[in-house]
């Protein structure tokens, strides 16, 4: 049976599973959750996930919520299908995924995601202004972040090494809805996360997920 | 690999301790390079080079360089897997996937809010600042709702990931424990599973090593 995958395509952690699930030329079934009419926080989906988000992935009798745990389990399980994304063969390159991975999850989430929040999410909502001050704070740290992968970038094509891998992937849906705000420009500034930013969507699966990632900014 | 294990950090950083405990569960030799974060040597060489995030801990095996305490964790888990205590669950591919997601809610859920809650609570006050009450209130109001879901995870098995002590339990030792020692350990104590839980965490003789650690 497919894997099913609830939530919609234009959720940026929807989306990183969809990428996953396309480099690993897997098929699914994606299951529409009504996020608007709050239908993730229906009994019947919390008792899927307890946190109340999407995505959650169903496989036969296993459901998962998360979108990285999600992401490592089909790499781990399709290891031997489509795009290597977790480098399983050695257990240093390994290592070297997670490392970036972690870094994608602690350094530069938090800093995209609270901007994105501001300038795309609170305008959808309607109740109040985009907070300027959360926005700047934000943008400087993301600014060090990009600095730190500009040197990296330098030195390998992708954040893992010289092939594309998760931690690459996790950063494809927040950097696209950052790219759709004012400020592009920390990216297109800097000369090798540009490039590495034009390759990552250059990819096929990136391609087929893209077109549901259909919020747009309202104010910049 | 092994043998010449060094850990770049210091005992009363929560992210270090993440990491000797790993080391410590599994029974390795390590050596700890103290790094002098008063002075700022966290920012400058040799650990600049080690991690461009200028963070400890960062972990040397042979010829590996790693930062980031959870891609550190997962590595000593995975590669002396067969050494020390299990800490992540290889045979059962349900508890593996289920692990992978605890880890997730450590890092997503419950670490955001609560390093802040020890940051106001414990930091502040190391490092000469004040507590701000409004803060603390705000962030063990989040905290509470991430505890509510522990509790009914832990009222249907006795670790997050199923029977056995994982990493995703390990992960969140270090903060539990500093909370623990302020007010906010009212939170944790008046949920019985979620304090069951902690007790047994927390007296893992590998964890008692890491405190041991702190008083020299």
């Amino acid at each position: 049976m497919a894997m099913k995958v609830y939530g919609d395509g234009m959720s940026a952690c929807v989306a990183r599973v969809l990428l996953c699930l396309h480099e690993k030329e897997t098929e699914f079934e994606l299951v529409p959750v009504d996020l608007f009419a709050c239908h993730h926080k229906l009994p019947s989906f919390l008792s899927m996930n307890p946190f109340g988000q999407v995505p959650v992935l169903q496989d036969d009798d296993l459901t998962l919520f998360e979108s990285r745990a999600i992401t490592a389990y089909i790499a781990d399980k399709h290891k031997d299908k489509g795009t290597d994304l977790t480098r399983h063969a050695d257990a240093k390159e390994t290592a070297i995924v997670k490392l970036w991975s972690e870094v994608e999850s602690h350094h530069f989430n938090p800093a995209v995601s609270a901007v994105i929040h501001q300038l795309i999410v609170v305008p959808l909502q309607g109740e109040k202004s985009p907070d300027a001050a959360i926005v700047e704070e934000n943008l400087e740290k993301l600014g060090k972040v990009l600095d730190v992968y500009e040197e990296r970038l330098g030195k390998t094509k992708y954040l893992a090494g010289d092939s594309y891998t998760l931690a690459d992937l996790h950063h494809v849906p927040y950097i696209y809805y950052f790219m759709k705000t004012s400020h592009a420009g920390l990216v297109n500034d800097r000369p090798n996360v540009k490039a590495w930013w034009e390759d990552l969507c250059s990819r096929p699966a990136f391609l087929k997920v893209s077109p549901g990632l259909t919020i747009a900014p309202v104010t910049n | 690999m092994g043998g010449g294990i060094k850990v770049h950090g210091v005992p009363i950083s929560t992210a270090t301790m993440r990491v000797l405990a790993t080391l410590y569960e599994k029974g390795l030799d390590f050596e700890i390079v103290p790094v002098d974060m008063k002075a700022g040597a966290h920012k400058q060489e040799p650990l600049i080079s080690l991690n461009p995030f200028g963070q400890i801990p960062a972990l040397l095996d042979g010829d590996l360089t790693l930062f980031e305490s959870r891609a550190i964790t997962e590595y000593i888990a995975e590669e002396y897997s067969d050494k020390g205590e299990k800490l992540l669950c290889q045979g059962c591919k349900k508890v593996k996937a289920t692990t992978k997601v605890w880890l997730q809610v450590e890092g997503q859920q419950f670490d955001p809010i609560a390093s802040k809650l020890a940051f106001e609570r414990v930091f502040k006050g190391m490092l000469g600042m004040t507590t701000d009450p409004a803060a603390v209130e705000d962030l063990e109001a989040k905290l509470v709702k991430v505890l509510d879901i522990y509790e009914a995870r832990l009222s249907k098995s006795p670790f997050l990931a199923g029977d056995c002590f994982t990493l995703a339990d390990l992960h969140h030792l270090p903060i539990i424990y500093y909370l623990m020692g302020t007010d906010s350990k009212k939170l944790f104590e008046s949920r019985p599973k979620v304090n069951e839980w902690i007790k047994k965490i927390t007296a893992r003789p590998a964890w008692v090593k890491v405190l041991h650690l702190q008083k020299q």
